[in-house]
């Protein structure tokens, strides 16, 4: 179905760089020059590597150069070898699929702001201390890494002198997070992305804050409790007209896949936003990284990647 | 200057086409085609030298432009006041007339709330709504002006309601979008006859934006919740609510005037709808191309821009004549004609790029619903009398529809 395809651009590897240990920046540019789609900063595009693996990248650069991409690759060695293959194969010239962008991580209107970045976690919050800045907010960074050599776009963030606070682990340890948190601010916005455990280690710091004072973005998903339910239940395709069963062992979107529906997907691990998929009827069993309380409350979208089902049916918009 | 024979010099500012007309005179809003064709002939950017501003015409320039925000910036304001020489008679909108990164957030909340997704639990109300309309209406008698019967009529009972303002007062926001859209125009004459009220209709939109005006469950209430999310600020709410209540009324109802026009000018275009009644939703779309509600916006250049061999200058405004792209023959075949065979994709009559009309699924839930509600019942449409005109320094409106329509 040409659905699947439908944001996806093949672009080229205009640029590839060293930013760091550990991280290559690469620029990508339309092959005819053309402008690449808007952005906004905490947007994110897949990248379709050639191997067929999709993986999702922070786009870092400038929005306001319509022609130019720009992401950070971090090589986790035990990834799933696609920043490997970013890493030691991928070369300037070759071409990659781009899909997107997606923006679950918006920079919303403040006064100040506080970012907490962790390691790779810089990348969302470089385009975001720009924005900040160009507005004049009143901003603050601090930014975790395991060692100075490690952590990438230094010397851009030595241009802001000391609102940024940089923390490598090996000469002063983890961020000090009571510091930074302990005291909730009414009129600082807190944005955080990096390591699954220094999220979960934020977001117990802000749970006294007041509610969406903290956004975070998570490229690894949040750690999930059991199921609601372990009995199969029934999906209903509404624009199809089909229904299928969905057993303990199978994602709806496999379920949904197997009676000839295709629902566009990526991550599948709740974390990109891709299979987002409208529901008419029924609760679902929200088991994402994306939706915030709110959202999850509304119970009229979900991530059919991960997400299952606290009613017998559930009615989608397929 | 002389000039070396032996080498060609190129001029670095070709000579522009000048164009001497009006295209807020009274003869270019009665009729804007030959005027449009004259600016399309002329080149891909030509002087207005009456205003000293920039026109664009042919589709490809348009499209292009209104991708390119960061060329051609609308925080300076679409109409042809330049807010960074002249104040705005009114404080901007934080959507048509901002520019990123102030523009995001705004748009972003807006956008969340006018999705097809949400707006699905005003499918049904509005069916039932088109529905009675139209059997109240058909009950008359086969003859009525559509304009007031239909086009104005239709969206003044949904809307308002949606967005979540009370009952009273509801017939100052048909004058205030009129004013709102002649202010993107010169001073002209138009401009100095709503004058007059549009302190008091401004007063009056100003205080339905308040939250606690607003009823619950409402666009307006779920505007200021997006606030208490901390997704826009609590100033910005209640111009985000004043946005809707701006930009969708009038459109909608010059939108649906257009359709209305359209199929009973094309008759066969009618029957294809009835017996396609799926075709509703192309059939809104290519009125919008056919007829552009909104006729021109303006842009203004943040640097030289160069476009083909001219230069527009850093600050000068740009007028965009949407109207005139979506009958670009370099663009659409035979653009004069409404074809439910044509695919209108890519009309930039709901704009383009990051200022595209926010609200268009609302106003293309409106048509379908109303569209759907006649299909059903009316065998075919005819124009009984003269179709008059509204000038409107912005949209291509009708003042009068006279249609004979045929029961099912
Ligand atoms: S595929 Fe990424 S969220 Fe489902």
């Amino acid at each position: 179905m040409s659905a699947v395809q439908e944001d996806v651009v093949t672009l080229r590897v205009a640029a590839k760089e060293v930013a760091s240990d550990g991280v290559v920046v690469l620029t990508l540019r339309h092959p005819d020059g053309a402008r690449l789609p808007d952005w906004a900063p905490g947007a994110h595009v897949d990248l379709i590597l050639p191997t067929g693996a999709v993986r999702q990248y922070s786009l870092c650069g400038d929005r306001f150069d319509a022609f130019r991409y720009r992401v950070g690759v971090l090589r986790e060695p035990d990834g799933r070898g696609g920043s490997a293959y970013v890493h030691d194969v991928l070369a300037v010239g070759d071409t990659v699929g781009v899909g997107g962008p997606r923006n679950h991580f918006p920079l919303v209107p403040s006064e100040r702001y506080l970012f907490v970045a962790g390691g790779i976690g810089i990348t969302p919050l470089l385009p975001m201390v720009r924005q900040a800045d160009a507005l004049d907010a009143d901003w603050t960074l601090v930014y975790g890494g395991r060692t100075r050599a490690s952590m990438a776009f230094l010397d851009e963030l030595a241009a802001h002198g000391d609102r940024v606070h940089l923390v490598p682990e090996d000469e002063c340890g983890r961020i000090d997070l009571p510091r930074w948190l302990a005291d909730p601010q009414p009129d600082v916005a807190v944005y955080c992305c990096g390591p699954g455990p220094l999220l979960d280690a934020v977001e117990r710091a802000c749970a006294h804050w007041r509610p969406h004072a903290l956004r975070t973005e998570r490229f690894v998903a949040k750690e999930q409790g059991a199921p609601v339910r372990d009995e199969p239940f029934e999906v209903e395709l509404a624009r199809t007209g089909r229904s299928v069963t969905v057993t303990p062992g199978r994602t709806v979107l496999e379920a949904v896949r197997s009676v000839g529906v295709d629902v566009l997907s990526s991550c599948r691990q709740g974390t990109c936003g891709t299979c987002e998929t409208d529901v008419l009827e029924g609760l679902p069993d929200h088991r994402d990284s994306i939706l915030d309380d709110a959202d999850r409350a509304a119970n009229d979208c979900m991530f059919v990647c991960v997400s299952r089902s606290r009613t017998d049916r559930l009615v989608l918009d397929l | 200057m002389t000039r070396t024979p032996m080498t060609r010099t190129i001029e670095p500012h070709p000579a522009l086409p000048v164009h001497h007309g009006d295209p807020f005179g009274h003869e270019v809003l009665e009729d804007p085609a030959a005027f449009h064709g004259e600016l399309r002939e002329a080149g891909p950017v030509v002087h207005l030298a009456r205003y000293d501003v920039y026109a664009m015409a042919r589709y490809a320039e348009v499209h292009a432009a209104l991708r390119d925000w960061q060329s051609f910036e609308s925080g300076a304001g679409v109409g042809l006041s330049n807010f960074r020489t002249e104040p705005p008679w009114r404080p901007p909108s934080l959507l048509l007339e901002s520019d990123p990164p102030r523009h995001d957030a705004p748009r972003r909340v807006l956008s969340g709330l006018l999705a097809p997704r949400a707006l699905r639990r005003l499918r049904e109300q509005w069916r039932s709504a088109a529905a009675d309309l139209v059997d109240d209406l058909l009950a008359r008698g086969p003859e009525f002006d559509a304009v007031p019967a239909l086009a104005e009529a239709f969206p003044l009972r949904v809307f308002p309601d949606a967005v979540g303002i009370p009952d009273e007062g509801r017939e100052n926001l048909l004058p205030y979008g009129e004013f709102l859209f002649n202010a993107f125009g010169p001073h002209n004459d138009l401009v100095a006859a709503g004058a007059p009220r549009a302190g008091d209709l401004a007063a009056w939109v100003n205080a339905q934006c308040r939250r606690e005006v607003l009823a619950e469950g409402g666009f307006g209430a779920q505007i200021w919740a997006a606030a208490d999310r901390g997704e826009i600020t609590p100033d910005q709410a209640p111009l985000v609510v004043r946005s809707l209540l701006s930009a969708g009324v009038d459109t909608t109802v010059h939108g649906l005037g257009a359709v209305l026009h359209a199929v009973a000018t094309f008759p066969e275009q009618w029957r294809r709808l009835r017996e396609q009644p799926h075709l509703a939703r192309v059939a809104f779309d290519e009125a919008v191309r056919w007829a552009s509600p909104v006729q021109t916006f303006f842009r203004t250049a943040t640097t030289d821009v160069r476009v083909g061999d001219a230069v527009v200058p850093a600050g000068k405004k740009i007028l965009m004549f949407l109207a005139s792209a979506n009958r670009d023959p370099g663009r659409w075949d035979d653009p004069a004609a409404f074809d439910l065979s044509r695919d209108p994709s890519g009309h930039v009559g709901f704009g383009f790029g990051i200022h595209q009309c926010v609200g268009q699924h609302v106003a293309r839930l409106e048509a379908e619903s109303l569209l759907t509600a006649l299909a059903e019942r009316v065998a075919s449409i005819e124009v009984a009398g003269p179709v008059v005109r509204h000038h409107n320094n912005t949209m291509r409106a009708l003042g009068s529809l006279p249609l004979r329509v045929r029961p099912a």
